[in-house]
C-alpha cells in the first residue's frame, strides 16, 4: 500500500525527534530510512506503525487517513529490532500468533492455520525449526521467524527496525540477500530503518536520508550516492575527503593551499566544505607550490586491483589538528608513483562538491 | 566425573555448607518436634491432633491462608505492574509503603487493624449496619493475612516485569491481538512462575503468622481460632507433647503443600521460560 506522511512532528520532552516531516512512499517499494542514531528514523517508522502517536501532522495509508487508527488495526507488520519474539511459545506458535488471535468470525480454522505457518515457515526456510523455542534459534534464524511472524497476518505494508543490526556481518550480509529476494517475490511495501548505509545502499528501491528529524534527501541508492543534495548526505554516505577552506576565486583556499573548483555561484571568502570521493582525489607528488593541499603519506594499504593510501595534512594553520585523508589508486597507478612513507605530496580532485560550511559559517 | 576435572571448582564446599548450614538452622530445630512428638503413643496423639476444635484451626488457618495468598496474587501483581510500569506523584512512597508490613512488628499491625475494623473503628462502624463483621472473626484473620503478605508477591514479581520488554506487547498488538488477548497470552505466562513464587511466600508467612492474627481474631473456639494459637495455648497448660503434636501435623501439611506449589513452580518455568 502507499505510505503518506503529512508534515509529521514528534517531541520527546525537550528533545525535537521529527520535526515537520513529510514524504510519499509509493506502493510495492522498499525503502531504507538511513540516518545516524537519534536522526528520528525508528520514531517516524514507530510512527508509521502506531506504536508512537504523532505531536502533530498525519498519516495516510493507501490514501486512508490512519493518524487515529491503533496498531491493531493498521495492517502493517512490524519485525523488532530484537525481534520480541514470544518466549514461552514455540517457533510454530509464534507464527501462528497473529492468526489465534482474530476475532472469531474471521479465525481461520484450525487446519488453514498449520497449513499457513508451514507455508511460511518454508517461505523462510525455517520449517525443520517449528518445535523449537525462541532461545534455541541463532540470531539470524530468530529474524526470519520474526519475519515470517509478521507476514502471517498478510499484512499490507512491512516495517523493519534495524532488521540486521544485532547480527554478526557475514549472517547479515546473507539476510541483507535474502530480504531483497523476499521482497521481489512477495512485492510488498517495505519500510526498513537502518544507520548503515552500505545496508541501505544495496538492498533498498530508495533511500530517505534523515539527519537531526528532518529528511535531507530522497532518491535511488544511485542518486544518493553520486549526487549528494547537502553536505550532510556528502558526508554519511560512502568514504569521503574533507576540505574546509573559503572561497577564493576559482579556488578554494584551504589553509595555505588552493583547491580549484568549478561553481559560479559562491561569494568571495564564503567559508566551504569541498567534499572529494577517494577514487575521484589523485596524488600529485611533484606539483608546484599552493596547487592542491599538501600532505604526508601515512600508509599505503595494497590489497587486490585498488589500493589505499592513507594520508595525514597537519599544517600549523589548522591548528595542529590532524586530517586523514584517504585515496583510491589502482595498482599500475600506485606503481607509477611509487610512494613512501612520510613523503610530502599534494591532493587534487578531478570531481570536488562544495557546499556552505554550516560548522564554521 | 572426579572434582580434579571441574573447570569450575567449589561444588564440593558450597554442597557441604549449604548441608550442614541448613541442618543446624532448619533442621534440628524441626526434628527436635518431632522427636518430641514421639514420646506420646498413637491414641494419645491422634486425640490431640484430631480433637474437632483443633480440626477447626486447620480449616480456618489453611484456607484462609489460601485465600489470602490469593488475593495478594491478584492484588500484588496490580500494584507491582503499576509501580514499574507507569510514573505517577508519591510513586517512591508507594513503593517504599510496600515493604512496611516486612517490616512492622506483626503485633503493631494487628492492633491497628483491630482498631479498624472492630464495631466501633473508622471502617467497622462503616460496615456494621451492613452486617458484615471483620474484627472478632474469621474475616479479621483473613485481612490481618492479606495484610502481612502482600510484600512477598509484589516483590517476586517486580523484577521480572521490570525485566519484561515492552516490545512483547507492542509486537502482540501489531499482530492484532486485543488488550485482553496480549495480558492473557504473552504477559500472564512470562510471570506465572514469579507470581507462583510470590505466592508460596504468601502462604507460608500466612500459615506461620501468630502476632497480628490473635488480636483481630478475636479467638472464638471453633470459630476464629488458629492453629499456632492452639499451640501457644498447649504451651501455657505446660502440655509440651501436645504442642509439638499440633506442630508437626502443621509441618507436615505446609511441608507437602509448598512442595507441591514449587512442583508447580519449576514446571511452569521450565515451559513458560526458556530463558535466552
Amino acid at each position: 500500500m502507499s505510505i503518506d506522511i503529512d508534515h509529521i512532528t514528534k517531541s520527546f520532552g525537550t528533545f525535537r525527534a521529527l520535526d515537520d516531516v513529510s514524504l510519499n512512499l509509493p506502493r510495492g517499494e522498499l525503502v531504507a530510512l538511513l540516518g545516524p542514531s537519534g536522526c528520528g528514523k525508528t520514531t517516524l517508522l514507530r510512527i508509521i506503525a502506531g506504536l508512537e502517536i504523532a505531536d502533530s501532522g498525519r498519516i495516510l495509508l493507501d490514501g486512508q487517513d490512519a493518524t487515529e487508527k491503533h496498531v491493531r488495526e493498521r495492517q502493517v507488520g512490524f519485525v523488532f529490532q530484537h525481534y520480541a519474539l514470544f518466549r514461552h511459545m514455540s517457533v510454530f506458535e509464534n507464527v501462528a500468533f497473529g492468526l489465534r488471535v482474530k476475532p472469531r468470525k474471521e479465525r481461520p480454522a484450525e487446519a488453514d492455520i498449520r497449513r499457513r505457518v508451514n507455508e511460511l515457515l518454508d517461505l523462510v526456510q525455517l520449517g525443520w525449526l517449528k518445535d523449537r523455542f525462541p532461545s534455541q534459534l541463532s540470531g539470524g534464524q530468530r529474524q526470519r521467524i520474526a519475519l515470517a511472524r509478521a507476514l502471517a497476518v498478510e499484512p499490507q505494508v512491512l516495517l523493519l527496525d534495524e532488521p540486521f543490526g544485532a547480527l554478526d556481518a557475514k549472517v547479515r550480509k546473507e539476510l541483507r540477500r535474502w530480504l531483497r529476494r523476499l521482497h521481489d517475490e512477495l512485492h510488498i511495501s517495505s519500510i526498513f530503518v537502518t544507520h548503515d548505509q552500505e545496508e541501505a545502499l544495496e538492498v533498498a528501491d530508495r533511500i530517505v536520508l534523515m539527519h537531526k528529524g528532518r529528511i535531507e534527501q530522497i532518491g535511488s541508492p544511485q542518486q544518493i550516492y553520486e549526487e549528494p543534495a547537502t553536505s550532510f548526505a556528502y558526508s554519511f554516505i560512502g568514504n569521503v575527503n574533507a576540505f574546509r577552506g573559503k572561497v577564493e576565486g576559482s579556488f578554494v583556499r584551504v589553509g595555505s593551499d588552493l583547491l580549484a573548483h568549478a561553481r559560479t555561484d559562491l561569494a568571495e571568502g564564503e567559508p566551504v566544505v569541498a567534499y572529494a570521493r577517494p577514487h575521484d582525489t589523485e596524488i600529485v607528488p611533484d606539483a608546484p607550490e599552493a596547487s592542491g593541499v599538501a600532505a604526508r603519506v601515512n600508509r599505503v594499504l595494497s590489497n587486490g586491483g585498488i589500493s589505499r593510501v592513507e594520508l595525514i595534512a597537519n599544517g600549523p594553520e589548522r591548528g595542529g589538528a590532524k586530517d586523514y585523508f584517504e585515496v583510491e589508486v589502482g595498482s599500475d597507478d600506485l606503481a607509477r608513483l611509487g610512494l613512501a612513507n612520510g613523503q610530502r605530496v599534494r591532493l587534487r580532485s578531478r570531481r570536488l562538491s562544495l557546499f556552505r560550511d554550516q560548522a564554521s559559517g | 566425573m572426579s572434582s580434579a576435572n571441574r573447570v569450575l571448582p567449589g561444588f564440593g564446599l558450597s554442597l557441604g555448607f549449604t548441608l550442614a548450614y541448613l541442618s543446624l538452622i532448619v533442621l534440628i530445630p524441626l526434628s527436635a518436634v518431632f522427636f518430641k512428638t514421639a514420646t506420646m503413643d498413637f491414641d494419645r496423639f491422634w486425640s490431640v491432633v484430631a480433637s474437632d476444635r483443633v480440626v477447626a484451626t486447620y480449616k480456618l488457618s489453611f484456607g484462609m491462608s489460601l485465600l489470602a495468598a490469593t488475593i495478594n496474587v491478584i492484588f500484588g501483581l496490580m500494584l507491582a505492574w503499576a509501580i514499574v510500569r507507569y510514573s505517577f506523584p508519591g510513586k517512591k512512597i508507594v513503593d517504599a509503603l510496600v515493604d512496611l508490613p516486612f517490616a512492622l512488628p506483626t503485633a503493631v499491625a494487628g492492633i491497628s487493624l483491630t482498631a479498624l475494623y472492630a464495631p466501633n473503628g473508622w471502617l467497622g462502624q462503616l460496615l456494621e449496619p451492613l452486617g458484615i463483621k471483620i474484627a472478632f472473626g474469621p474475616w479479621g484473620v483473613l485481612v490481618a493475612l492479606v495484610f502481612i503478605g502482600l510484600p512477598f508477591v509484589v516483590r517476586t514479581v517486580q523484577p521480572i516485569i521490570e525485566d519484561f520488554d515492552v516490545g512483547f506487547e507492542e509486537a502482540a498488538a501489531s499482530l492484532g491481538a486485543t488488550r485482553w488477548q496480549t495480558v492473557r497470552r504473552v504477559v500472564f505466562p512470562a510471570l506465572l512462575p514469579a507470581l507462583l513464587t510470590g505466592f508460596a511466600l504468601a502462604f507460608a508467612r500466612a500459615v506461620g503468622e501468630y502476632g497480628s492474627v490473635i488480636f483481630i481474631a478475636g479467638n472464638i473456639p471453633y470459630v476464629s481460632e488458629i492453629t499456632p494459637l492452639m499451640i501457644i495455648t498447649r504451651l501455657e497448660e505446660f502440655d509440651y507433647e501436645g504442642a509439638t503434636a499440633i506442630a508437626s501435623v502443621m509441618l507436615i501439611v505446609s511441608f507437602i503443600l509448598l512442595l507441591i506449589i514449587n512442583l508447580l513452580q519449576g514446571w511452569t518455568a521450565r515451559s513458560t521460560r526458556r530463558s535466552v
